[in-house]
C-alpha cells in the first residue's frame, strides 16, 4: 500500500511539469500585457515599456521560464504583478473561504443526496423516485448562477432571512460564518445533490437484487439495517467515485459561486487574476488546483481499499 | 426528527446573531462598492482612477479644484507670484501632519512634486518650464521658471490622474517607476493596510488628526470634514448582486451601476440616485495615423462625417436623462467648450464621407475595429461604429476581444494584419479632456503620443502656446484653434457625454460633486 501511494505521489511530478508549461505557455502566448493593463488607461507607451522592463516581461519566453520554475521548484511562487503580495500570501489568505465552501457543500450535498437516493432505490418506480429523478435532471440542467440568483431573490430579498452576499471568518464566529455561508453552500450543493442522488440510487438499485440481501430480510433484519448496513455499504465504490469527482468538479463551481456571493476565496482570486492577467497568481493557483485534483483522486483510489476488501494496490 | 429540528434551530439562532453583530459594525462605517476593486496603491505609479480615488482618500494636495472647475489653495496657505510671473512661492498652512504625526514640511512637497512630474504628462510639460524647485524653510518653497505658463496652477491642482498628491519625502524619493510601499499620506483618511484585502475591502478610518481648511467643501477643494469613522470599499463585482447587497441594507452605496440596473434600484424607498460627476464622460472613437488609411487626413475626417452621437449614446446609455449630444472636443460644461471646428460634422452625412473616401482614394482595405466585450458601458460601441462606417464606404473587419486583450493589443505598431490595428472606442472621464494638455488623445507628438500616434507639428505647436499663455482668454482662444485642427486631422472623434449617477441609501448625506468620488463630507443618518 505505502508503495503504491509513493509510486503515486512521485507520478503527480511530471503531471504537475506538465501542467507548469501549459499554463506558463498559455498565459504568455495569449494576445494580452500585464503592464498595460497596470499602467492604466492614460498611460503613454514608454510608461507601458518601462513597467514591462520593471516586471521582467522584456525577456524572452525561455528565460522567463527558467527563472519562474527554478523559484517555484524552492516554493516560491514570486509576487502578484498586481496586489504587491507574495502570491503564496494571497492564496494563503484566500484558502479558508474555499475550503470552508467546498466543505460545507459536500455535507450538505452527502447529507441529502444519500438518503434521497437510498429511498428513491428503496421505492423504485414510486413517485420519491420519480421526484428524486426530475430533481436530479433540473439540479444538472440549471446553471449555478441562476440558482444562486433565485436562492438570493427568496431568502436573502424577500425573506429577509439570509445575507445576499460576502463572507465572515470562521475565527469572528461561527453564527456569521454560517450564515453567510449558507445560500452560497446550497447553490453549490445542488448539481451534486443531483449527480450523487442519482448514483446512489442505481448502484443501491443494483444490489437490492443480490443474494445477501436477500438473506438479511430473510434473518428477520430491519428495512433500514438491510438498507444501510448491506445495500449502501455495497453500494459505496460507486457512490465514492462519483464523490470524488463531485470534489474535482467543485473547484469549476467555486470560481462562479464565489463571484456571485462576493467570497474572497480561491475562486475569486483565479477571476480577477486572470482578468488582470496576474501571470504569477495565475500559475500558483492553476497549480494548486491541479495539485488538489491529483490528490483528490488518490485519496479516492485509496478509499476503496476500505470501502471493499477485495481492492488491494 | 426531534434531533434535525433542535439542530436546524441551533443554525438559526448562530446565524442570526452573527447577523446582530454585522449590523452592530456597520452603524459608523460607510460601506461602498467602487467602480473597481483596489489592486494597486501607488497613484503616481499608475493612473487607474480607483487609484486616483484611493489617492484622494489618503493624501492632500497642494491645490484643488472645486465645484465649478477652479483651482485652489488645498495644503497652500500663501501663494505669490512674482509681477514678472517668473517666480511662485508656496506657504504651507498651519497644522498639516502625516499620518505618522511628524508635520508635512516644503521639503516633503518639492519631492513629491517631482516624482508626480516624473510621470505624469501635464508634470513633464510644467517641468519642462522650470528652472528651479527650492526649499525656503520648513513650510515653503519656491517654484523658479524660465518663461511663464499657465500650468503652475493647472498642473498642480489637476484633478484626475496623475494627480500630484503629497508624500513625505522618504516616500516620494522612491524611483517614479517603483511602487511605493509605504502609504503614509496627510489627507483626511488613514489607509488600513492590515485590513488591506484585494478582492474582498479596502479599508480607511478617519484622520483624528487632519486640519480642514475653513471654507466650505467644494469639488476637491474647501475644508475636508470626516463625519464617519470608518470606510469600506467593499469588491463586489457583480452588479446584479451589489444592487441585491444595496436593497438589503448590506452596504451603502455603489459609484457606477449600470444603467440597465438603475430601475431595479430607485424603485426601492430606501435608495436614491446621485449624480456625483456632473461632467460626466465622453465616449471615443481612436483611429491608429501609423495604420493605412488611417495615415490618410481625408480618410479620417470621413468619420467625421460618418458618425452621429447620438446612434451611439442611444446604443450604450439608452435613456436620455443619462447622456448629451455634444459635438465638442472639450466636454459640454467646461470652459474651453465650443463648438468650433465641428460645424456640419458628426451629422452622418454618408454622402459627404464617401466623397472624402473616393476622394482619398480608399481601396477597400478592411479596417481592423477592436471591440471590446467585457466592459459593459463599451460593449455596444463598436457595433454603431461598424454600422455607420459601412454605410459610408469603410470595410470594417470588427474583431471582439476583452478589454484587457485590447488594452495590450492597442499599444502595438504592427500592421493590423499581423496582431495591431485600425480603430478602438473608449471613454474618457470629462474631467481629463477638459484643455489641450490633459487630453491626453491631443498629443501629436508622433511616437511620444498615446496610441494611435498622431502626428502633427502644428497641433503640438499650439498646445505649446496653450501650455506658455497665462491669459484665460487668450488661452480660451488657443483651445479653440487647437479644436479645429484635432478636427482637421482628426486625432480622435468625440461621440457624446454620458452620465453615471451613483446610488445610494438614503441615510447617507452630503456627498459632495466632483469629478472623482470622496467621502468627507459624508453624514450617514
Amino acid at each position: 500500500m505505502l508503495t503504491y501511494v509513493l509510486r503515486r505521489l512521485l507520478a503527480t511530478i511530471p503531471v504537475m511539469l506538465i501542467v507548469a508549461v501549459l499554463v506558463f505557455l498559455m498565459l504568455r502566448l495569449t494576445p494580452s500585457d500585464p503592464a498595460a493593463i497596470i499602467a492604466g488607461d492614460n498611460a503613454n507607451t514608454e510608461q507601458v515599456a518601462e513597467i514591462r522592463r520593471r516586471l521582467g516581461l522584456d525577456q524572452p519566453i525561455l528565460t522567463q521560464f527558467v527563472i519562474w520554475l527554478g523559484k517555484t521548484l524552492q516554493g516560491d511562487f514570486g509576487e502578484s504583478f498586481f496586489f504587491k503580495k507574495q502570491v503564496t500570501e494571497l492564496i494563503s489568505d484566500r484558502l479558508e473561504p474555499t475550503l470552508s465552501l467546498s466543505l460545507l457543500t459536500i455535507v450538505i450535498a452527502i447529507a441529502i443526496a444519500i438518503p434521497l437516493g437510498v429511498l428513491a432505490a428503496y421505492r423504485h418506480g414510486g413517485w420519491l423516485d420519480r421526484t428524486v429523478m426530475g430533481f436530479s435532471v433540473l439540479g444538472f440542467s440549471v446553471p449555478v448562477f441562476v440558482i444562486a440568483y433565485v436562492l438570493i431573490y427568496i431568502f436573502a430579498i424577500e425573506l429577509n432571512w439570509l445575507p445576499v452576499q460576502g463572507y465572515q471568518r470562521l475565527a469572528q464566529g461561527v453564527g456569521g460564518w454560517l450564515q453567510r455561508l449558507l445560500l452560497p453552500s446550497i447553490t453549490l450543493a445542488v448539481i451534486f445533490v443531483a449527480l450523487i442522488a442519482r448514483i446512489t440510487r442505481t448502484s443501491v438499485l443494483e444490489v437490492m437484487n443480490e443474494d445477501y440481501i436477500r438473506t438479511a430480510r430473510a434473518k428477520g433484519q430491519t428495512e433500514p439495517k438491510v438498507l444501510i448496513r448491506h445495500a449502501l455499504a455495497n453500494a459505496a465504490v460507486p457512490i465514492v467515485t462519483v464523490i470524488g469527482f463531485g470534489v474535482g468538479l467543485l473547484i469549476g463551481g467555486v470560481v462562479v459561486t464565489e463571484s456571485v456571493y462576493t467570497i474572497p476565496g480561491l475562486g475569486r482570486l483565479t477571476v480577477d487574476a486572470v482578468l488582470a492577467r496576474d501571470y504569477p497568481t495565475i500559475q500558483a493557483v492553476i497549480l494548486l488546483f491541479s495539485l488538489a485534483y491529483v490528490l483528490i483522486n488518490l485519496v479516492v483510489d485509496l478509499t476503496y481499499t476500505f470501502l471493499d476488501p477485495r481492492i488491494r494496490y | 426528527m426531534g434531533h434535525l429540528r433542535r439542530c436546524l434551530f441551533a443554525l438559526a439562532a448562530a446565524a442570526a446573531l452573527g447577523g446582530l453583530s454585522a449590523a452592530a459594525n456597520a452603524q459608523n462605517t460607510l460601506r461602498a462598492v467602487m467602480h473597481s476593486d483596489l489592486k494597486i496603491l501607488d497613484p503616481i505609479w499608475t493612473t487607474a482612477y480607483i487609484v486616483r480615488n484611493h489617492g484622494y482618500m489618503i493624501y492632500d494636495t497642494l491645490f484643488a479644484t472645486d465645484e465649478k472647475g477652479e483651482v485652489k489653495p488645498q495644503m497652500v496657505g500663501k501663494y505669490d507670484v512674482s509681477a514678472d510671473q517668473l517666480t511662485h512661492t508656496f506657504t504651507l498652512r498651519e497644522g498639516l501632519v502625516w499620518h505618522d504625526g511628524q508635520p508635512v514640511t516644503a521639503e516633503d512637497c518639492v519631492a513629491s512634486i517631482k516624482r508626480w512630474a516624473a510621470k505624469d504628462s501635464t508634470g513633464q510639460k510644467l517641468m519642462s518650464f522650470v528652472d528651479n524647485l527650492a526649499v525656503k524653510d520648513d513650510k515653503t518653497f519656491s517654484m523658479t521658471l524660465k518663461a511663464p505658463t499657465g500650468l503652475v496652477l493647472l498642473g498642480l491642482g489637476k484633478p484626475s490622474s496623475n494627480v500630484p498628491f503629497m508624500m513625505p519625502k522618504r516616500v516620494a524619493d522612491t524611483d517614479p517607476n517603483t511602487q511605493i510601499s509605504d502609504f503614509t499620506g496627510s489627507g483626511p483618511f488613514v489607509f488600513k493596510r492590515d485590513e488591506w484585502k484585494p478582492g474582498d475591502k479596502t479599508v480607511y478610518v478617519k484622520f483624528d488628526k487632519y486640519k480642514p481648511r475653513s471654507e466650505p467643501a467644494s469639488g476637491f477643494a474647501g475644508g475636508k470634514v470626516v463625519s464617519v469613522d470608518r470606510v469600506e470599499w467593499r469588491a463586489i463585482a457583480d452588479h446584479q448582486q451589489a444592487i441585491n447587497a444595496l436593497l438589503a441594507g448590506e452596504i451603502d452605496f455603489i459609484e457606477a451601476p449600470p444603467h440597465d440596473l438603475l430601475p431595479l434600484a430607485i424603485g426601492d424607498s430606501n435608495v436614491k440616485l446621485y449624480d456625483w460627476n456632473v461632467l460626466g464622460n465622453q465616449f471615443t472613437f481612436r483611429p491608429n495615423w501609423t495604420a493605412k488609411p488611417f495615415d490618410n487626413a481625408k480618410i479620417r475626417q470621413a468619420l467625421l462625417y460618418a458618425f452621429n452621437q447620438k446612434d451611439f449614446l442611444e446604443a450604450v446609455v439608452g435613456d436620455a436623462k443619462y447622456y448629451k449630444v455634444c459635438p465638442s472636443y472639450f466636454p459640454c460644461g467646461t470652459e474651453l467648450f465650443t463648438e468650433k471646428g465641428l460645424e456640419g460634422k458628426l451629422t452622418s452625412d454618408f454622402n459627404k464621407a464617401q466623397a472624402l473616401l473616393q476622394e482619398a482614394g480608399y481601396d477597400g482595405t478592411p479596417i481592423v475595429l477592436m471591440h471590446s466585450t467585457d466592459v459593459q458601458i463599451l460593449t455596444n460601441l463598436a457595433p454603431v461604429a461598424k454600422s455607420l462606417m459601412e454605410k459610408a464606404g469603410f470595410k470594417v473587419d470588427m474583431q471582439s476581444m476583452d478589454w484587457q486583450t485590447l488594452v495590450a493589443r492597442r499599444a502595438k505598431k504592427d500592421p493590423p494584419t499581423a496582431g495591431g490595428w485600425h480603430a478602438f472606442l473608449t471613454s474618457w472621464v470629462s474631467i481629463d479632456i477638459t484643455n489641450p494638455i490633459f487630453t491626453g488623445f491631443m498629443n501629436a507628438a508622433c511616437d511620444k503620443a498615446m496610441f494611435g500616434w498622431p502626428c502633427d507639428a502644428e497641433m503640438e505647436k499650439l498646445r505649446d502656446d496653450f501650455a506658455r499663455e497665462t491669459d484665460p482668454g487668450k488661452r480660451k482662444a488657443i483651445a479653440e484653434q487647437v479644436q479645429v485642427r484635432a478636427a482637421e486631422v482628426v486625432t480622435h472623434v468625440p461621440l457624446g457625454q454620458w452620465y453615471q449617477p451613483a446610488v445610494m441609501r438614503k441615510n447617507v448625506n452630503g456627498m459632495l460633486k466632483a469629478p472623482a468620488p470622496v467621502f468627507w463630507n459624508i453624514t450617514l443618518n
